[in-house]
């Protein structure tokens, strides 16, 4: 991995506006990014998304971000106009959602949808977005693309529609791709295919990724990082190779709860937590 | 070998899938033919339930015993009931729906005199309802809470409370006395009336097949104030669902989808959301149009508008039975063709609905 910095965040903030009062979403969480595989992990509720969807400024409209500095590359994200950040999103940074069956339109086809983000960012004609879209969808490996591209999502298995969102989100070549739990509404023999699919994409076209997970052991083996995150706070930072080395309680507390094949079979143990490790 | 077989399934599927057209269109017939039948039950046993006598209203009440008697005989009301709903039926599907003792005229002969002028204030005033009410509503949407969203409400609230006759006297107060903007009550100046040879009945297509373009301009003038009162009521229930619908679809999963893409916040709207908004609301807009086919009574006394809501009223203040029941299977006949038209409507606007 190049030592070069694509993303930097320091002291990001995300507070929520809600009828019982303020709530605390992420609470000063600092990372850089290079050309790289970085994993967040967290239970429910910890941040993890609040974080990824601020670095595209998609923050629910009751949210506030603030941050010291966010600064990708040449763009500060800190401080973007609303006409300025639709020529970072989906161009130059570019998101998964989780379910397939809720996050494509569901009156618009598959190849449509795929189109309009390429065109969005690209000025080309009908009939060379169509080809560049047939192509991206055979990049992620659908079979037989032309009847994918003219069906609408809810003609496809959960599998190939998070396929198809794999290359709607690729289609324009952003720099930095964020999977917000691209695989938990799949099953689990697909979750594996799905998501070395687009990690050979990531790494063929030198892009960076954002990978947030709850589940560690995807993590660890399609990350080169991992920020473990706890009540919106960044609780331990490590090279997923060594994962198995981590000092924080909580990091410990999540790897025990993992079941293994091997070794006794007794209860899994019940996650503890401590107060004090949110005031990180 | 594997190619062989995906050439199978894909035929089978293309197979089940055309089986599923016709049996769908089968389907559609044979509900469409029951719906129909009900729809005649009914309005037959209203006819023999109605506390009103059809002989005493043709032979009126000095006529002596013979005569009610043999005239009794004479409409077949003498027969058992069953005997008589068949007649009814057969009847009605050969277009008879018998004679109007109002007008001594075939009740149909009447009906597609009267039905055109309802028929077409009824469209205009959805085209209008529609053109207004879904920007309205969608402007209310993605200003909720704001001033614009308060605005569409409280007009929308007017125009759903005030009563038609009130608004529509108004209306002739001021645009057609004050102002003089529109023309009065009518469907064309007295002047022109017999100008014009009803080939369609609509007015405004009338006239622009005569290529006369000053009568459609009066016939314009005439309509669009009796149409946009009208409107008015569909413009507030069309806005009001558009906007909650439209609350709807912005909170979807989907919208961000598309703000990841750095699509523009206008596509977003018009085409992403809107899209899935036409759903549910083709069938909002299909009700209420078939609820202004249904003719609206005091708007087209107040317009002198020869309609199907005046002609069904007059017809049953005068117990001319057989014009209010003609009158009332038409109208049911709209709302069921109105219906199966939004249900077709739904099918091509929801690709999940194609089966």
């Amino acid at each position: 991995m190049s030592s070069e910095t694509l993303l930097t965040v320091k002291n990001l903030e995300v507070t929520f506006n809600t009828p019982k009062g303020k709530v605390h979403a992420v609470r000063g969480v600092s990372f850089d990014l290079g050309r790289e595989r970085l994993g967040i992990v967290g239970e429910s509720g910890s941040g993890k998304s609040q974080t990824g969807r601020a670095i595209l400024g998609l923050t629910a409209a009751n949210g506030t971000i603030r941050a010291e500095k966010m600064q990708f590359r040449d763009v500060d994200l800190a401080n973007l106009k609303p006409k300025q950040w639709r020529k970072v999103r989906g161009a130059r940074i570019s998101m998964i959602m989780q379910d397939p069956k809720y996050s494509l339109n569901p009156v618009m086809t598959i190849g449509d949808q795929i189109i309009e983000a390429y065109r969005e960012h690209h000025k080309v004609n009908a009939k060379e977005a169509r080809l560049r879209a047939l192509e991206m969808l055979e990049a992620v490996k659908i079979r037989d693309p032309e009847r994918v591209f003219n069906a609408y999502p809810h003609e496809t298995s959960g599998g190939m529609g998070q396929r198809v969102m794999i290359a709607m989100m690729l289609i324009p070549d952003p720099e930095l791709i964020i999977a917000d739990e691209p695989t938990s509404a799949l099953d689990v023999t697909v979750q594996l295919q799905v998501m070395a699919i687009l990690d050979d994409l990531v790494r063929d076209r030198g892009m960076a990724l954002i990978f947030i997970s709850h589940d560690l052991q995807l993590i660890s083996s399609f990350c080169d990082r991992v920020l473990v995150m706890y009540q919106g706070h960044v609780v331990e930072e490590l090279r997923a190779s060594e994962l198995h080395n981590a000092k924080h309680p909580y990091t410990k507390g999540l790897l025990n709860c993992l079941p293994k094949m091997d070794g006794d079979h007794s209860d899994l143990p019940t996650l503890e937590r401590e107060a004090s490790w949110a005031e990180g | 070998m594997s190619a062989v077989t995906r050439k199978n399934r894909d035929g089978r599927t293309r197979a089940r899938l055309s089986s599923g057209k016709a049996g769908s269109l089968l389907r559609l017939v044979f509900s469409l033919a029951i719906t129909f039948f009900g729809l005649l039950l009914v309005t037959f046993l209203i006819g023999r339930v109605l506390p009103i006598d059809p002989v005493l209203a043709a032979v009126g009440d000095r006529a002596p015993q013979a005569v009610y008697d043999r005239v009794r005989e004479e409409m077949g009301l003498n027969l058992p009931l069953w005997q008589q709903f068949f007649i009814y039926i057969s009847n009605i599907l050969q277009g008879d729906f018998g004679r109007s003792v109002l007008t001594s005229n075939p009740v149909l002969e009447d009906i597609k005199r009267v039905f055109p002028a309802t028929l077409e204030l009824a469209t205009i005033a959805t085209i209008i309802g529609v053109i207004l009410g879904i920007p309205a509503g969608v402007f209310a949407a993605i200003n909720k809470g704001k001033w614009p969203d308060h605005v569409v409400r409280v007009i929308g609230l007017a125009g759903y409370s005030m009563p038609i006759f009130w608004l529509g006297l108004m209306g002739l107060l001021v645009f057609y006395m004050k102002l003089d903007w529109v023309a009065g009550p009518g469907r064309l100046d007295a002047f022109y009336v017999d100008f014009i040879e009803p080939t369609t009945g609509l007015m405004l297509v009338d006239t622009l097949i005569e290529g006369d373009m000053d009568l459609f301009w009066n016939a314009v003038s005439h309509i669009i104030l009796p149409a946009s009162i009208l409107a008015y009521f569909s413009l507030a229930y069309i806005a009001r669902m558009t906007r909650s619908f439209m609350l709807e679809q912005l909170s979807q999963e989907y919208i961000l989808t598309a703000r990841v893409k750095g699509i523009s916040e206008h596509r977003i709207i018009w085409r992403h959301a809107l899209g899935n908004v036409m759903v549910p609301l083709v069938t909002v807009i299909a009700l209420s149009y078939a609820n202004l086919l249904e003719g609206s009574v005091l708007t087209e006394i107040i317009f002198a508008w020869p309609g199907l809501g005046l002609y069904i009223t007059n017809s049953l203040l005068n117990a001319d039975m057989n014009a209010v029941l003609g009158g009332t299977v038409v109208v049911g006949a709209v709302f069921i063709s109105v219906n199966m038209l939004s249900d077709v409507l739904y099918r091509f606007l929801d690709p999940r609905a194609r089966r």
